[in-house]
C-alpha cells in the first residue's frame, strides 16, 4: 500500500542574512497526487520552490530525492529537467507573439541544429497533445490570441511536453497558474492539472485560493513562517481548519465585523450612466456605506467605478460626488481626486502601481504638492511619511526606495491602498481588492476598507469574490447584461444568495441566454471491436457546482488479485487499483434530490466519447425560458453523476 | 521578543544596504573620472594637467551639455526625442544664415529658430500623443525631414558670424571659462531644482515609469509628455545657438553629430548622481567625464575617430551599469521568500 515517492525534501533550511525564511522543512510528493502547497506571503512558499528551480542556494544539511535517487544541492535548472521537475510560473513564460506550437516547442523540436523542421508532423503531434487537454484551439493560433485560461492550459501542456507522455517518477510544480484567471474557468485549468496526475506525474500545487487547495488536492502542506505546520490528507479537511493553519489564527477573525456608522449624508448619487457595457445605472452611497457590484464575466460590474472615477469616458449619464457634478465624458480623474474620490483597479503593475518606480513614489505620487513648501520639496519629511505609513500598513519589507514590482502582491496592494488612504478619500472605489493576495494580507486589506468606512467614506467595491462581498459590504448590487438584476443586504446576504442571482440574472432579465449543444468529450476506453455504450446524459441545468465521480488510487494490488476482479489485464507487476470517489460538475437548487446516474466502469482500449455541452450561439431568453425551467435558489447541494475511467488494459488481439 | 528585535536588525541592514549600495553607486562616476585624469596626468605630464586643457575641455562641450539636459526631459517624461539634432542645426544655421544674408541681428535669428523648433516639438508631441506614435518614430522622421529642410534653405557651406557681439560675449571668459559656460551651468542648476526639487519634476518621472498609473493619479499626462518633448526640442535649438557663438561658424547639418553623444550623456548620467533617473548633474558629470577621455587619448596621438569610439562604448556601457546596479540593489535588499 506504498505509493512511489517521486519527490522527497528533508531538512530543508534556507537562511537570508539574519532572516530564517526556511526551518527544517519536509515535505513528499507521491506520484499521481495533487499536493498543495498553502501559507501566507513570507511563510517559505517561493523560497521553496526556488530552492527547487535552483534559484536559492539551501542551509547545507538539506537533502532532496528526485524519482529514488538523491540529487546534489543546489540542483541546477537544467539538472532539475533532466531529473523530470518541471514548472510552471504564474506568468507561464509564454510568448504572446508566437503561435501555440512554437510555444510548446521552444526548444524541443524534433528537427536539431539546422535539420529543417517538419512542420505537418509537428503540428499533428502539438494538436494530439492539445486534445489530450481538451484545449480546442488550432496549433497555428498564435498565443496573444488566446484567453487566459487557454494561455495556463499551453502552459501546462507545454510543461507536460517536458515531462513526457508517461509521468512516472516526474513532478510537476504549478506556482499559482490561476491567481489571474476569472473565477468561473479555473476548473478547465484543474481539468488540465488532473490529466497531468492521471499520468502517473506527482503535482505540486502553489495557491492562495483554499477553495481551490481545497477541491483539486489530494493532500496539502502548510507552511508557517518558515516552517511546515502540518501535511493534510485533503478530504479530512475543510476551509475552516486550512485557513486557520495558514493564519495561526481562527477563522473567526477573519473578516473585520459588519460596519456600523450608519448616515444619510449623500457622498455619490449616479444617475442614467451608460457606457461599454453599462446600461442605465443609478446609485446612490452614504456616508460609511460599503456597497458591493457584482456579476459574471463580461456583466458590466466591473466597469463602473472606472467611469464614476472617469478613467474612461462613458456615453452618458450624471454623476454628484459630495454636490460637485463629475463629468462623464472627456473625463479627468484629476478632477474626480479634486472631489474626493479614488480608484484602486485590480491590474496592480499596470493601472494601480509603477512596477518600475519605487515603493516610496508610488505612494506619494498623488500628494506631491503636500510636501513642497518654501520653494523646494521636503524629501526627508516624505521619508518619514512614507516610513510610517509602510509600517503602519503592515508592508513588508518596509523599504520605500525598493522597486515595487520586487513586493509581493499582498504587499503591492497594502502599499496601494495606502496610497490612496492617506488622502482620507470621501468614495473609495475598488476593482477586485484582493485578487492574487494571500490570505493574511487579504484580512487586513479587508479591516482598512471597513476602517475607512467607518471614518466615514463611502466605498464601492467591484468584485466577483461572492464571499468576500457577502461579509463586507452593507449591500450588493448584482448585474447582468449591464444592468442591476438584483439587490441584496441585511439577513438576505449570503455568497450562494449572490452566487444564485449572478446566474439567474443571465437567464431573468438580460436579452440574451445561451444555448448548448452537446458535443462528444472522450472519457475513457473499451475494447477495439467493441461498440462503445454512449450514455445520455441531461444538460445540467442550474447553478454552480455538480459533481461527478472520478477514480482515485488508494493504493497497488498484485497484478493476480487484480485480473480476477476485473478481467482485461495489462502487463505484469503492479498495477494501481482505483475506487470512484465524488468530483464536483456543478449544483442544483436545494430541496431537489439530486439523481444519480450509475454509469458502469468500462473495460478498455479505444475510445468512449460522452456528449457534452458546447455554446453554438444565442437565443432570447423567453424562449430559453421555456427549456431550462428550474433556477437558482437561494441555497444549493451537490449532485454526482458517475463518469468512467481507465482501469486497465487488454491484449485487443485476443 | 528576541525574534521581532532581529526582524527590525535585518530590516535596517537591508536597508542600509540598499543606500549604501546607491550612494557608492551616485558617486562613483566621481571616482572614475579622478581615475581617468590621474592615469592621463601619469601618461602626459606637461600637457594634460594644465589649466589650458581643462578650461578648453570646460568651453568645447557647452552646446553639448545644454542639449542632453533638454533631451534628459524627454528621456524622463519615457518619450525619446531623436530630433534634437535637428534643433541644434535650427539654432545653429538659421541666425546664421539671416545675419549672412539678411543682415539680420543674431538675437532676432535665435528666437525665430528657437519658435520654428518649439513648433518641431509640438508637432513630434501632437503626432505621438494624438496619434499614439512612438516618438522614437515620430522624431526620426521630423528630425531627419528638418535637418534636410535647414541644409536646403543654408546650403552647405560653412557660415561665420565672427565678430559679432553674439560671439564676443559667450566667449567671453571669467576664470577663464567662457560666458556660455557660466549661463549652462545655471541653466542646469534650474533644471536640478525642476525635476529634483519641485511635484512638477516627480510627476515627470511619474509618467516616464507609469503612464496610466500617473493619469490615475490625477497627473495631467499628455501635458507632461506635451512639455517634456517641446522643453527638448528648446533647449536643443538653444544649445544650437551657444554653438554657434562658442564658435563663430557653423555647418547646417551639425546636429547630426551631436546625437549620439547626447543619448550617450544622458544614459550615462542616469547611473551618476541620482542613480536610476536622468538628472542634471549627473548628465554635466557624464558629458564631461566623456570628454576628458576623449581629449586624453587626443592627446596621446589618437586621431578623431577615437570620438565615435569613445561615445558608442559611453552609451554601451552607461545602460549596462544602470541595468546591473538596479540588479545587485534588489538583490541586496531581497528579503522576499
Amino acid at each position: 500500500m506504498v505509493a512511489e515517492t517521486v519527490l522527497q525534501i528533508t531538512g530543508l533550511s534556507k537562511t537570508f542574512g539574519a532572516t530564517r525564511a526556511l526551518i527544517d522543512v519536509d515535505f513528499s510528493v507521491q506520484a499521481g497526487e495533487v499536493h498543495g502547497l498553502v501559507g501566507r506571503n513570507g511563510s517559505g512558499k517561493s523560497t521553496l520552490i526556488k530552492v527547487l528551480s535552483g534559484y536559492h542556494v539551501p542551509d547545507p544539511g538539506s537533502q532532496l530525492t528526485l524519482g529514488g535517487r538523491e540529487v546534489q544541492l543546489p540542483i541546477s535548472g537544467r539538472q532539475a529537467a533532466a531529473h523530470g521537475l518541471v514548472f510552471v510560473h504564474q506568468d507561464l513564460g509564454l510568448v504572446p507573439a508566437y503561435s501555440v506550437l512554437e510555444n510548446i516547442r521552444l526548444n524541443s523540436w524534433n528537427a536539431q541544429g539546422f535539420e529543417r523542421i517538419h512542420w505537418k508532423t509537428e503540428t499533428a503531434e502539438v494538436e494530439e497533445e492539445l486534445d489530450r487537454f481538451d484545449l480546442n484551439v488550432r496549433a497555428e493560433t498564435p498565443v496573444a490570441a488566446l484567453s487566459q485560461v487557454d494561455r495556463a492550459i499551453v502552459a501546462i501542456v507545454r510543461a507536460m511536453h517536458h515531462l513526457g507522455k508517461d509521468g512516472k517518477g516526474k513532478v510537476l510544480v504549478l506556482d499559482e497558474p490561476t491567481a489571474y484567471l476569472p473565477k468561473d474557468s479555473v476548473e478547465r485549468v484543474f481539468e488540465a492539472v488532473r490529466t497531468v496526475a492521471q499520468t502517473g506525474a506527482g503535482v505540486v500545487l502553489v495557491s492562495h485560493r483554499t477553495d481551490e487547495v481545497l477541491s483539486l488536492t489530494d493532500r496539502i502542506t502548510v507552511l508557517r513562517d518558515g516552517r511546515r505546520v502540518e501535511t493534510l490528507s485533503t478530504s479530512k479537511t475543510d476551509e475552516q481548519t486550512l485557513v486557520s493553519l495558514i493564519l495561526g489564527q481562527t477563522l473567526s477573525s477573519f473578516y473585520p465585523d459588519q460596519v456600523t456608522a450608519k448616515s444619510d449624508d449623500r457622498v455619490l448619487e449616479v444617475e442614467k450612466l451608460n457606457g461599454g457595457l453599462v446600461r442605465d445605472f443609478n446609485i446612490t452611497v452614504n456616508r460609511g456605506e460599503i456597497v458591493g457590484l457584482t456579476g459574471l464575466m463580461g456583466a458590466g460590474h466591473d466597469e463602473v467605478p472606472y467611469y464614476i472615477f472617469g478613467a474612461r469616458d462613458a456615453t452618458s449619464g450624471h454623476i454628484v460626488v459630495n454636490n460637485q457634478i463629475l463629468k462623464t465624458q472627456k473625463a479627468r480623474p484629476s478632477k474626480a481626486i479634486a472631489a474626493g474620490v479614488v480608484l484602486l483597479p485590480a491590474d496592480r503593475l499596470n493601472l494601480s502601481g509603477s512596477a518600475a518606480a519605487s515603493v516610496e513614489d508610488n505612494v506619494v505620487v498623488p500628494v506631491f504638492w503636500r510636501y513642497f513648501s518654501g520653494g523646494r520639496l521636503k524629501l526627508a519629511q516624505i521619508r518619514t511619511r512614507v516610513n510610517y505609513l509602510l509600517e503602519n500598513f503592515d508592508v513588508r519589507p518596509a523599504l520605500p526606495t525598493l522597486e515595487f514590482s520586487s513586493l509581493s502582491g499582498g504587499n503591492q496592494q497594502k502599499t496601494l491602498l495606502a496610497k490612496w488612504l492617506q488622502m482620507e478619500p470621501a468614495l473609495l472605489l475598488l476593482h477586485e481588492p484582493t485578487q492574487g493576495v494571500d490570505v493574511g494580507s487579504k484580512s487586513e486589506i479587508f479591516s482598512r476598507i471597513t476602517d475607512a468606512a467607518e471614518a466615514g467614506a463611502a466605498v464601492i467595491i467591484a468584485s466577483a469574490e461572492y464571499e468576500d462581498l457577502a461579509n463586507l459590504c452593507t449591500r450588493v448590487l448584482v448585474f447582468d447584461s449591464g444592468r442591476v438584476v438584483g439587490e441584496v443586504s441585511g439577513a438576505e446576504m449570503s455568497a450562494d444568495r449572490l452566487l444564485g442571482l449572478c446566474y439567474r440574472g443571465a437567464r431573468a432579465r438580460g436579452a440574451h441566454g445561451m444555448i448548448f449543444q452537446w458535443r462528444p468529450y472522450r472519457i475513457g476506453f473499451v475494447p477495439q471491436g467493441t461498440e462503445p455504450e454512449f450514455i445520455e446524459t441531461p444538460a445540467p441545468v442550474s447553478v454552480s457546482y455538480v459533481f461527478r465521480w472520478r477514480p482515485h488510487r488508494v493504493g497497488y494490488v498484485e497484478l493476480q488479485t487484480l485480473q480476477k476482479a476485473m478481467e482485461p489485464a495489462a502487463t505484469p507487476s503492479l498495477e494501481r487499483v482505483f475506487q470512484w470517489r465524488p468530483y464536483r460538475i456543478g449544483f442544483v437548487p436545494q430541496g431537489i434530490e439530486p439523481e444519480f446516474i450509475e454509469t458502469p466502469a468500462p473495460v478498455s482500449v479505444s475510445h468512449v466519447f460522452r456528449w457534452r455541452p458546447h455554446r453554438v450561439g444565442y437565443v432570447e431568453l423567453q424562449t430559453l425560458q421555456k427549456a431550462l425551467e428550474p433556477v437558482a435558489t437561494p441555497s444549493l447541494e451537490r449532485v454526482f453523476r458517475w463518469r468512467p475511467h481507465r482501469v486497465g488494459y487488454f491484449d485487443t488481439a485476443e | 521578543m528576541p525574534s521581532a528585535t532581529i526582524k527590525i536588525e535585518a530590516r535596517e541592514k537591508a536597508r542600509q544596504s540598499g543606500v549604501m549600495a546607491r550612494r557608492v553607486q551616485a558617486y562613483s562616476i566621481l571616482v572614475a573620472w579622478a581615475v581617468l585624469i590621474l592615469v592621463f596626468t601619469l601618461l602626459l605630464p606637461d600637457t594634460f594637467l594644465t589649466v589650458q586643457n581643462f578650461t578648453a575641455i570646460a568651453n568645447s562641450k557647452t552646446a553639448t551639455v545644454l542639449l542632453t539636459l533638454g533631451l534628459i526631459f524627454a528621456l524622463a517624461a519615457g518619450e525619446f526625442d531623436l530630433s534634437i539634432g535637428a534643433a541644434l542645426s535650427l539654432g545653429a544655421a538659421i541666425p546664421a544664415w539671416l545675419y549672412d544674408v539678411y543682415g539680420t541681428p543674431v538675437l532676432i535669428g535665435i528666437l525665430v529658430a528657437l519658435m520654428a523648433a518649439a513648433l518641431m516639438g509640438t508637432l513630434n508631441a501632437l503626432l505621438s500623443v494624438r496619434y499614439s506614435i512612438p516618438s522614437l518614430v515620430v522624431t526620426l522622421g521630423t528630425g531627419t525631414a528638418v535637418i534636410g529642410l535647414v541644409a536646403g534653405i543654408v546650403g552647405n557651406s560653412t557660415i561665420s558670424i565672427r565678430g559679432d557681439w553674439w560671439n564676443v560675449v559667450l566667449t567671453h571668459r571669467t576664470f577663464g571659462l567662457y560666458t556660455s559656460f557660466w549661463i549652462v551651468m545655471l541653466i542646469a542648476l534650474i533644471i536640478w531644482y525642476i525635476l529634483q526639487q519641485t511635484p512638477i519634476g516627480r510627476h515627470l518621472y511619474f509618467v516616464g515609469q507609469g503612464r496610466e498609473v500617473a493619469r490615475l493619479a490625477g497627473i495631467r499626462v499628455n501635458a507632461y509628455r506635451y512639455a517634456a518633448l517641446i522643453t527638448s526640442a528648446t533647449l536643443g535649438c538653444l544649445a544650437g545657438a551657444f554653438l554657434l557663438g562658442n564658435t563663430g561658424a557653423i555647418q547646417a547639418r551639425i546636429g547630426q553629430f551631436f546625437i549620439l553623444a547626447a543619448f550617450a550623456a544622458a544614459f550615462l548620467g542616469s547611473t551618476a548622481i541620482v542613480p536610476g533617473r536622468f538628472n542634471a548633474w549627473g548628465t554635466v558629470v557624464a558629458v564631461y567625464f566623456i570628454e576628458t577621455g576623449i581629449t586624453g587619448l587626443q592627446l596621446l596621438g589618437l586621431q578623431a575617430w577615437v570620438s565615435d569610439v569613445f561615445y558608442g562604448t559611453a552609451l554601451v556601457v552607461g545602460v549596462l551599469v544602470a541595468t546591473l546596479a538596479t540588479r545587485l540593489r534588489s538583490r541586496l535588499s531581497a528579503r522576499s521568500t
